[in-house]
């Protein structure tokens, strides 16, 4: 099981051969704040890479979230939807946003690495 | 790209760094924008116990002299020469067109007036006054000088606790205590809509008095987030916002804060910036009007969403919106045509290209809470 990550600050996890789980960042949610509201991408889409796939809103702002991959949207996180606290509370655990049909397990492979991410966070 | 002018800080920057805050810049200054627990638990504190806020950043002047309130009321509409002392009250320096240049405070105490303006309009405003009435009176900045206010139901025990006579003040008006040591100037006033205080106190001295505030465990430091959320519930403007140099008294629903005196027909009408042009949106209204909006679906509307009717003809603008965290909806303020500005009006706010609906509703959304006595 392999996680990586974007510029962006979303991570994908390849969870099995069907469908890669998708959320933000530790440091994403930290630095939005009480998240409270989350825009969900349409299950059945498909989404080109880097295309805005959904919205988080904190108390303070409101933020897009990318697709950090080419594919098809299968499922979203009902329950973020309904608690977008979840976000902030458990962002790589139940504040997952969608999972998606990876079309190019390329662009997975091109994304960042967990060192490659600690290294951007550090640099931040 | 030119150099960025370095961020100041206030007194209590080692204190907000110690304390876990997230800094952020505002006004030209470094200032928390929340602590550890977030924006919401800290507003929420604020609501049920004791919040404690640095608001350093903002200015705080001096004006010496017998001819300081007649001279400052030739820069607001506002009875300033009638207002007794250690009385406190809310201002407006307009211009011609009758515009906001600043929303401020003016104590008058035993020597002087005290005025505290935004951060972001202070050093205009120490221009304004030194060019307008710099030679009618003496205008003295006060650098030397912190800011802290202490909003909730628990801030007047807490303060007590320092000094029991601070119980005596109601809102509005102000007197001179001794606060852990410090010589302070204490105003029952601040604005989160809650009982509360703000204290101006010797910058040397500010960390140590926000550290015997902070001491007490019903007083919780809160940030300019939990600040902005909960002055949005209380329904007062934030200036650059929600005010600003084209909105006038009128439109902004400021026209209460121009005391009668100051009016057509009182003993001193007019004779401030813009006089003309506020007399006549007093006597004929304004086109538009600043309105709350309550939001009837969950997503925050923020600054900048256009407001529309059910046809889709815009009526106006947002100029400050979150998602409220004591009513958990969305809460907005924004300039509509005066002839949709009605109570329970059905208006439309475009998020991303999605119309929300929202309802004209009266502020406060959150009722005040003042300790008037």
């Amino acid at each position: 099981m392999t996680t990586m990550f974007t510029p962006d600050h979303e991570w994908i996890n390849i969870e099995d051969h069907e469908a890669a789980v998708v959320g933000i960042t530790l440091h994403a949610q930290d630095a939005l704040g009480d998240i409270v509201f989350v825009d969900l991408p349409e299950v059945g889409k498909t989404y080109k890479q880097g295309e805005v796939a959904g919205v988080v809103e904190s108390v303070k702002a409101a933020a897009d979230l990318y697709m950090p991959v080419e594919g098809e949207v299968v499922e979203v996180n009902e329950a973020l939807r309904a608690d977008p606290s979840l976000a902030n509370s458990d962002p790589m655990g139940n504040g997952w946003f969608f999972k998606v049909h990876v079309t190019h397990m390329e662009q997975f492979d091109e994304l960042m690495d967990p060192p490659a991410y600690d290294k951007l966070l550090k640099n931040l | 790209m030119t150099a960025a002018e370095p961020l100041l800080r206030t007194p209590l920057y080692d204190l907000h760094v110690s304390l876990g805050a997230k800094m952020v810049p505002f006004a030209n200054y470094e200032m928390p924008v929340n602590y550890p627990g977030g924006i919401i638990a800290e507003h929420k504190h604020c609501r049920s116990a004791a919040a404690l806020f640095d608001v350093s950043h903002m200015g705080q002047l001096r004006l010496v002299g017998a001819g300081a309130a007649a001279a400052l009321e030739t820069l607001v509409p506002m009875d300033i020469v009638d207002l007794g002392a250690h009385k406190q009250r809310y201002a407006l320096f307009t211009n011609a067109a009758g515009g906001i240049l600043d929303d401020l405070m003016i104590t008058v105490r035993g020597n002087d007036l005290l005025l505290i303006v935004n951060a972001a309009c202070k050093a205009a405003d120490m221009r304004h006054l030194m060019t307008h009435i710099g030679h009618r009176c003496q205008v003295v900045p006060l650098p030397e000088r912190s800011l802290l206010a202490l909003q909730g139901p628990g801030a007047a025990r807490a303060l007590a606790k320092l000094e029991p006579r601070v119980a005596e003040l109601v809102f509005m008006t102000g007197g001179e205590f001794k606060l852990a040591g410090a010589d302070c100037y204490v105003t029952r006033s601040g604005y989160t809509g809650e009982d509360g205080f703000e204290i101006s106190v010797p910058a040397e001295e500010a960390t140590s008095l926000a550290k015997a505030l902070l001491a007490d465990p019903a007083v919780a430091p809160a940030g300019l987030g939990a600040r902005d959320t909960l002055r949005l519930e209380a329904g007062l403007c934030l200036y650059g916002h929600d005010i600003d140099e084209r909105t006038t008294p009128v439109e902004a629903g400021l026209s209460w804060s121009i005391q009668k005196v100051r009016r057509p027909g009182g003993a001193r009408a007019g004779h401030y910036p813009g006089a003309a042009a506020i007399e006549a949106q007093l006597a004929s209204g304004a086109t538009i009007k600043r309105v709350g909006l309550l939001g009837l679906e969950r997503i925050p509307v923020r600054e900048g969403a256009t407001i529309a009717d059910r046809k889709g003809h815009k009526l106006g603008r947002v100029t400050s919106g979150t998602l409220s965290p004591g009513l958990n909806k969305p809460i907005a303020m924004a300039y509509l045509a005066a002839n949709h500005a009605l109570p329970n009006h059905e208006v439309h706010a475009d998020v991303r290209g999605k119309a929300q609906p929202m309802r004209v509703a009266a502020m406060p959304f959150v009722p005040h809470r003042y300790h008037r006595g």
